[in-house]
């Protein structure tokens, strides 16, 4: 009995959260258009979201595509195709990894910071104290961070994919000896703007959203106190990682039949 | 104030490169720069067999792209298949041209090949080729290959 009073309540406060966290967001929607005339707000926050992550994007997406290169020339060379390498790098990278890896890294680079700001804020009864001057946290502390995150992932997913192409072409072309206008024709080729590049840029998009809205809901929602922080953090670094794999097979189910 | 400055300078620089890595992405990874030119007049092959012919596979002749596969239906009075060319509008063809599908490479994708006839007329849009070609399906031709082998071997 005792076991099963257990299972409910964790049950209702499963559904509660979610309940909340869906509240949040639309309350969040309907604070963006007060960020209109406060562009600094949004100004500051894509200078900590998205200038910051950068360097980790830079680097991951250059090491991925040389990577990319390096096993798929092994696998291509045995059937004589290593002219598709650019091909498999580029589609992998503009479909699948720009997208999710980069959400990834952004979920753990920005994500767990926007959420432990917040937390923090919310802990030190700041979040409080705006409310006391009549100034409304969603709209001056969250609405920024959030559009500054949608914002900043399909621009740093873009990044990251051009970055691990040319990485591509560093190891295929410069290292292993690959044809320079095969590896590019190729691409060319079987590359479709629409079908893949404007798809992965609407995935990465949707990851902004979710990745976003995952980390400021956890920083909102957290316990105040320190460790309910901490715990609030891994919650969006965990949470967001899952939410984005799960998305990204339902969009990859839809987009590419 | 100089804080706020370089903020502004950052996320220009970090905007600009977002921009700059999609435009890269759109000019000299995907096909937009080569398919620009959409315009084109449609011509119409009729393939008993397409094999694993796609929508948007090259047309070629002599091995130059001239257009691309705009439609493949099916033609249930005759039963077959009915392949809607689009030729750039630069390229004029004979009218009696035909029309074959071949296979670029061992596993490559199945293109459309066109060669020109000797008419002095070109091929007005929504012309049919008259000659065509099917493609080739491996299995009919190893079934072929291995009956003559058996009737070589039964006259020895």
């Amino acid at each position: 009995m005792q076991w099963l009073r257990q299972l409910g309540r964790s049950g209702l406060s499963f559904f509660e959260r979610l309940g909340r966290g869906h509240l949040f967001f639309f309350s969040i929607i309907a604070g963006l258009p007060s960020l209109l005339p406060r562009g600094r707000l949004l100004l500051q926050q894509l200078f900590a979201v998205g200038v910051l992550s950068l360097l980790i994007i830079l680097v991951a997406g250059l090491f991925v595509g040389m990577v990319l290169g390096l096993q798929g020339y092994n696998t291509l060379v045995d059937f004589g195709a290593e002219e598709s390498l650019g091909v498999m790098v580029a589609l992998s990278l503009v479909r699948e990894l720009g997208p999710v890896v980069t959400a990834l890294l952004f979920a753990g680079r920005a994500g767990s910071a926007l959420t432990a700001e917040i937390g923090l804020m919310k802990a030190t009864e700041q979040l409080s104290g705006m409310e006391m001057m009549a100034v409304d946290p969603i709209k001056r502390v969250i609405a920024p961070r959030f559009l500054a995150g949608v914002l900043s992932m399909p621009l740093l997913a873009a990044i990251f994919s051009a970055i691990g192409v040319m990485g591509g072409f560093f190891v295929g072309v410069g290292l292993l000896g690959v044809d320079d206008g095969a590896f590019w024709s190729q691409i060319q080729n079987r590359v479709d703007f629409y079908d893949d590049i404007v798809n992965g840029v609407i995935k990465s998009i949707a990851f902004g959203i979710v990745v976003t809205w995952v980390a400021v809901f956890e920083g909102y929602d957290a316990v105040p106190t320190s460790e309910g922080v901490s715990r609030a953090t891994t919650r969006t670094v965990v949470h967001a990682s899952l939410a984005v794999l799960g998305l990204d097979f339902v969009l990859t189910a839809l987009m590419f039949d | 104030m100089f804080q706020n400055k370089n903020i502004e300078i950052l996320v220009g620089i970090f905007v600009a490169a977002g921009l700059g890595a999609l435009f890269v992405l759109a000019m000299k990874v995907s096909n937009l720069s080569t398919f620009s030119d959409d315009g084109g007049y449609p011509v119409i092959a009729r393939f008993e067999n397409i094999g694993g012919l796609k929508v948007r596979a090259p047309v070629t002749m002599s091995g130059v792209r001239i257009g691309r596969v705009e439609e493949i239906g099916f033609d249930n009075e005759i039963f077959e298949a009915v392949v809607t060319l689009t030729i750039n509008e630069n390229y004029k063809l004979p009218k009696d041209s035909n029309a074959s599908i071949f296979t670029s490479g061992l596993l490559g994708e199945q293109y459309v090949a066109l060669e020109a006839g000797g008419d002095l007329n070109n091929m007005q849009p929504n012309d049919q080729f008259v000659i065509t070609q099917s493609a080739l399906v491996l299995e009919k031709m190893i079934g072929q290959f291995l009956f003559k082998a058996a009737e070589g071997g039964a006259e020895e």
